[in-house]
């Protein structure tokens, strides 16, 4: 049952946006943050929206699996757009004891919501589309020039490596850790919250245990293969920009400054 | 022939103020080049300490360890010293790096700062040699214990080592891995010249090579080819260890009364005395 969660689901289909080299879609996923945080009315909202379904289009992900990433999120949703709905003041519409819904809450309640649907939609379209190793090397490579104001961004990026490398194997040992306390008559389903909290005692225990016992092997496997830190370490596969990196940074740029043009304007 | 590995007069101590363990007591080994040298002994007899001192993993309390002419107290040397002597652990899931089968294989030679090109090149000489190059863009999670295993062997591999030290590679694998293993050590001794230095506990992975070593409680108790050391079935059982299955029976028919020799290590050799049996 635990190997149904995939993290960092990536979705392979080899299409335009596959391709791009994952500094470039970094980038341009941080421009399309900092985008919806200028978007100030509906209008800009349509243009991000049509870009958002034009990447997605592109990247040949179907448009269901995309959404069903917004699930376990719907309560967040609900919650922002519920808050502001009540919490803003102006014209009220609707009153109901001490809360009243107002005309510019409900105006802030489908913004916010949309702001936070578009977000996490956007930013998933980057790791369904570039594998978690790439994303990694992306990141490294990003954080390379910080360097020298003491950004570890080799560290990072291994601990990374290292971190996605360990899920599958430590999902299989809770795995097989919880049957052998199911055999022994442990209940991990039913009872309250405190109760369920408490079951899961024996579980993290020796979970916790053993991962202590692998990162020690693997460190010393590592030290055996004369790892040292990321000085004088060449890495096999090399990233290159082409020019289909610089089109697309440009496309976003372009669109960017629209977004920006719009705020200042109305 | 050159001596590749020397370990002259090694103590280990790693006692603390409660308990006092000498895990290697006044060790004294030669290991040639293209050598192929199987260590056995029970849990806690000094084998797996003396493993991780051949590469400078750890370094001994008294003597000196040296690996091609390098002592391993020679920091500045470390590095070398580990990419002329590799090693394999015994849990594949623990020394596997990378999420990707390659990427892995690339780790070690990418610590060694050797060019991209190159790398890639080494990666499809180590795949080649483990026989597992349809794997080469495969999740390791995904591979069975043997498979894992022959992953780990190809990183080590493509360090180009002289030297590789098994530390019970096969005690975590099922029987068909296990032969997997082990035919792929052989075939790095044999093909690739590459000196072997085989911990176990498995006797019959012992028979093929050119020399055993029993170890006991930090000791070297028995030393010499697989024949001397098996023909000695009273003094194994003596050390809680097994003999090979086929050298127990013939000790055991020997003990009946029957006229075999003591040194027979394999199914065909029993058949072949058996049947000049009058």
């Amino acid at each position: 049952m635990l190997k149904d969660i995939t993290i960092g689901q990536y979705y392979p289909t080899g299409s335009f946006i596959h391709e791009l080299d994952p500094r470039t879609k970094i980038l341009i996923t941080f421009a399309y943050i900092v985008g919806l945080f200028i978007v100030s009315n509906f209008a800009a909202y349509g243009l991000v929206a049509i870009f958002v379904l034009g990447c997605i289009l592109v990247s040949k992900i179907p448009l269901k699996y995309m959404l069903k990433g917004l699930k376990p999120l719907r309560v967040i949703i609900i919650i922002t757009f519920v808050i502001n709905i009540f919490m803003t003041a102006g014209t009220i519409i609707y009153s109901l004891g001490p809360l009243s819904i107002t005309m510019e809450g409900l105006y802030q309640g489908t913004f916010m919501a949309l702001r936070l649907m578009f977000l996490v939609v956007g930013t998933s379209l980057l790791t369904l589309t570039t594998s978690p190793i790439a994303l990694t090397d992306g990141i490294e490579n990003l954080l390379n020039p910080l360097k020298p104001i003491g950004i570890p961004a080799h560290e990072l990026a291994m601990m990374m490596t290292i971190a996605l490398r360990f899920i599958p194997t430590l999902l299989e040992e809770t795995d097989k850790i919880m049957k052998a306390q199911m055999a022994r008559g442990a209940d991990f389903e039913s009872g309250n919250i405190i109760n369920r909290a408490k079951s899961l005692v024996p579980l993290l225990v020796p979970l916790f245990i053993s991962a202590f016992r692998r990162a020690d092997e693997l460190a010393m496997a590592m030290e055996a293969r004369c790892y040292r830190g990321g000085d004088n370490r060449t890495r096999m596969k090399q990233l290159k920009m082409e020019k289909k990196d610089f089109t697309s940074m440009l496309t976003v740029g372009v669109l960017l400054a629209i977004l920006i043009y719009i705020r200042i304007s109305f | 022939m050159l001596k590749m590995i020397e370990v002259d007069k090694v103590t280990y101590d790693y006692s603390n103020n409660e308990q006092e363990v000498i895990a290697l007591n006044d060790i004294t080994l030669e290991v040639k080049q293209g050598e192929f040298v199987v260590i056995i002994g029970h849990n806690g007899s000094g084998k797996s300490t003396l493993a991780k001192h051949l590469n400078a993993l750890l370094l001994p309390t008294e003597g000196d360890v040296s690996v091609k002419g390098l002592n391993t107290k020679d920091e500045d040397k470390i590095w070398e010293i580990r990419q002329i002597a590799g090693m394999v652990f015994q849990n594949p899931d623990n020394q596997i790096v990378a999420t990707i089968v390659e990427e892995d294989i690339a780790f070690g030679p990418e610590n060694l700062g050797i060019k991209p090109s190159e790398i890639i090149e080494r990666v499809s000489d180590s795949l080649k040699t483990v026989d597992m190059e349809e794997f080469r863009h495969k999740a390791p999670h995904l591979l069975s214990g043997g498979q894992k295993q022959r992953i780990a062997i190809a990183g080590v591999i493509a360090m180009r080592p002289n030297c590789i030290i098994f530390d019970e590679p096969t005690a975590m694998l099922d029987p068909s891995g296990r032969k997997e293993v082990i035919k792929t050590i052989k075939k790095l001794n044999k093909e690739e010249q590459i000196t072997i230095i085989h911990i176990t506990h498995f006797m019959e992975e012992a028979v093929d090579a050119d020399r055993v070593i029993v170890m006991e409680a930090g000791d070297i108790v028995l030393e010499g080819a697989p024949r001397e050391v098996f023909s000695q079935v009273e003094r194994l059982k003596e050390l809680g260890l097994d003999v090979p299955q086929v050298t127990e029976l013939a000790h055991q028919l020997i003990q009946e009364g029957i006229d075999l020799p003591h040194d027979i290590l394999t199914v065909d050799e029993m058949v072949m005395n058996l049947c000049q049996l009058k």
